[in-house]
């Protein structure tokens, strides 16, 4: 792991202040904080809408803040260009480029932060392929990715993120629409990196096979936190406000269910 | 091999080689992100800096590469900006382009068949000039989309994530439009303004046909490309046709003769991936 010294006595990995974000004219973050700590697992979790996809692509700087404070490492956001340290997983688009791309040549794309001039050398190479055993791929590596399954198109973007060796490792939804084969595929490579002192930020839609690796929990609602703590039973998520389910607004009694992999 | 008597024919058969070469290189990026339409935009925009470069006695081909890497600029800035009134934008630059090369021919006293070599190619349009300018600019058309090409992928195969990795993802994306721009001027004079798209984007539809990788498409992309716009010159020696139109043809029908191929082979490889993933899951037992 590739880092200035000095920074690494600051155990604050993420810092997010009083963040406030709109997509056009409605607020969707008013006044988050959020604080992530060197080697912490943290789940954000909320309903649709509530704000915890905003959240984690404000972190990345995908989402410009209206107002707030956001450090990474350390360093204010303005002044940070240390990217190489953090592997980012998006949201999986359906959309596929208008040319095939194979499954080394996507998680290659994941490397080239860590390159000069995106020119690969051995290490880069070794990096990709460790990257893709790490989620079980290295089977698939010149398969299109155009010709893959939702799941294994999952874990190629996870590879992607880990090709760079990142200490930060962010996830939005990286288990929405992954069957369970595939979701136990991902916990496993998630909880290497955990096991490796990786810090993660994941949103997810529930906990989970991930479950046993989150060491705190925040719950967002309308764009604010209301809860950050100690991650939520196995069955207490749904009793939390907020909670996402196919009963987006059933009563905190109802009883919750099981299912609902495939949000 | 007559043909390569004719000093003419020799600057053909090299102009021919810088476009099969370029077009695809850069077109498989457009491709990608589906741009496609981009390379036509440029060359409708580019009329105007070729009526420029007639009416004031100026290279046609400079005046080209200048005012299509201006109108490239305005049409990744209106791209970037995300803005639904996008392709409205983009109909006034195109349109306004060809409309615009058309009334300064006129206006300069020019005819406007004057603007049909330049629309649709011609063997014996490359001038000894030509043939440095376009050597120039296809050099650096491949050394951006060759040299770079991991940056690009990466930009062109998701943008978000690429910003992310700390790519310089709008400079990247200038690049492109620019270096599309520079493309179009150097098809100029052997594809035309009208027709170079087709060398951006049918090549790599072709390729594409048989391919898995992006690696592996650019590279048959720019093999077929060249190839036809090699054989399409030479055709055109005997045709007396205009060479765009021949080489054109001559790539829809690789397109065509490897979709007809490509048909058994994509049965033959869906076959043996659903065999592959024949194995039990534990999805299949009913709980």
């Amino acid at each position: 792991m590739q880092s200035t010294p000095h920074e690494d006595e600051d155990p604050t990995v993420i810092s997010l202040r009083g963040a406030t974000a709109s997509l056009g004219s409605r607020p969707v973050l008013r006044g988050v904080d959020l604080t992530v700590r060197r080697g912490e697992v943290v789940a954000l979790l909320g309903a649709n809408g509530s704000g915890k996809s905003t959240a984690v692509r404000a972190v990345v700087g995908q989402v410009p803040l209206t107002s707030g404070e956001l450090s990474l490492f350390g360093t204010d956001f303005k002044r940070f260009r240390q990217w190489s340290r953090i592997g980012y997983v998006p949201q999986r688009t359906t959309a596929a480029g208008g040319v095939p791309a194979t499954v080394r040549e996507v998680v290659t794309s994941g490397r080239l932060t860590r390159t000069r001039f995106g020119i690969l050398r051995r290490a880069d190479k070794a990096a990709v392929e460790h990257a893709l055993s790490l989620v079980d791929m290295e089977g698939h590596a010149d398969a299109s990715v155009n010709a893959l399954s939702g799941g294994q198109h999952q874990r190629v973007l996870i590879a992607r993120a880990l090709a760079a060796e990142p200490e930060l490792l962010i996830m939005d939804e990286p288990m929405a629409g992954v069957d369970l084969g595939n979701q136990e595929v991902l916990a496993n490579a998630v909880r290497r990196q955990v096991e490796a002192g990786t810090t993660v930020l994941l949103v997810l839609h529930e906990l989970g096979p991930l479950e046993p690796l989150i060491d705190r929990a925040v719950v967002l609602r309308d764009g604010c936190v209301t809860h950050d703590g100690p991650p939520p039973e196995a069955v207490g998520q749904h009793a939390l406000p907020g909670h996402d389910h196919v009963h987006p607004h059933a009563a905190h009694d109802a009883e919750p269910l099981r299912t609902g992999l495939l949000s | 091999m007559g043909f390569l008597n004719d000093p003419f024919m020799v600057r053909a058969l090299i102009a021919a080689a810088l476009v099969g070469v370029t077009a695809p290189a850069i077109g498989t990026y457009l491709v990608q992100r589906r741009q496609a339409i981009m390379g036509d935009g440029l060359g409708h925009v580019a009329m105007t800096g070729v009526a420029l470069g007639l009416v004031t006695n100026t290279s046609p081909v400079w005046m080209a590469t200048l005012v299509a890497v201006v109108g490239a600029v305005a049409m990744e800035t209106i791209r970037s900006r995300g803005r639904t009134s996008g392709d409205v934008a983009l109909s006034l630059l195109f349109y306004g382009g060809l409309a615009g090369g058309v009334m300064i021919v006129n206006l300069g006293g020019s005819s406007t068949s004057k603007l049909l070599g330049p629309m649709f190619g011609s063997i014996t349009a490359v001038a000894p000039e030509d043939v440095t300018a376009m050597a120039l600019l296809a050099a650096f058309v491949l050394a951006v989309a060759l040299g770079l090409r991991r940056q690009l992928f990466a930009v062109c195969q998701d943008e978000e994530f690429a910003k992310v990795t700390g790519l310089p993802v709008r400079l990247l994306n200038l690049l492109i439009a620019v270096t599309a721009a520079v493309t179009v001027t150097v098809a100029m004079r052997i594809v035309g303004l009208l027709l170079v798209s087709a060398m951006m984007v049918i090549p790599v539809a072709a390729a594409q046909r048989i391919t898995r990788g992006f690696a592996a498409t650019l590279g048959l992309a720019i093999g077929i490309s060249l190839t036809v716009s090699l054989v399409g010159t030479t055709a055109t020696y005997y045709l007396n046709a205009p060479s765009g139109a021949a080489i054109v043809l001559l790539a829809i029908a690789v397109f065509m003769a490897l979709t007809a191929v490509s048909a058994p082979l994509a049965r033959r490889r869906a076959a043996a991936s659903r065999a592959a993933e024949e194995v039990c899951t534990r999805d299949d037992v009913t709980v």
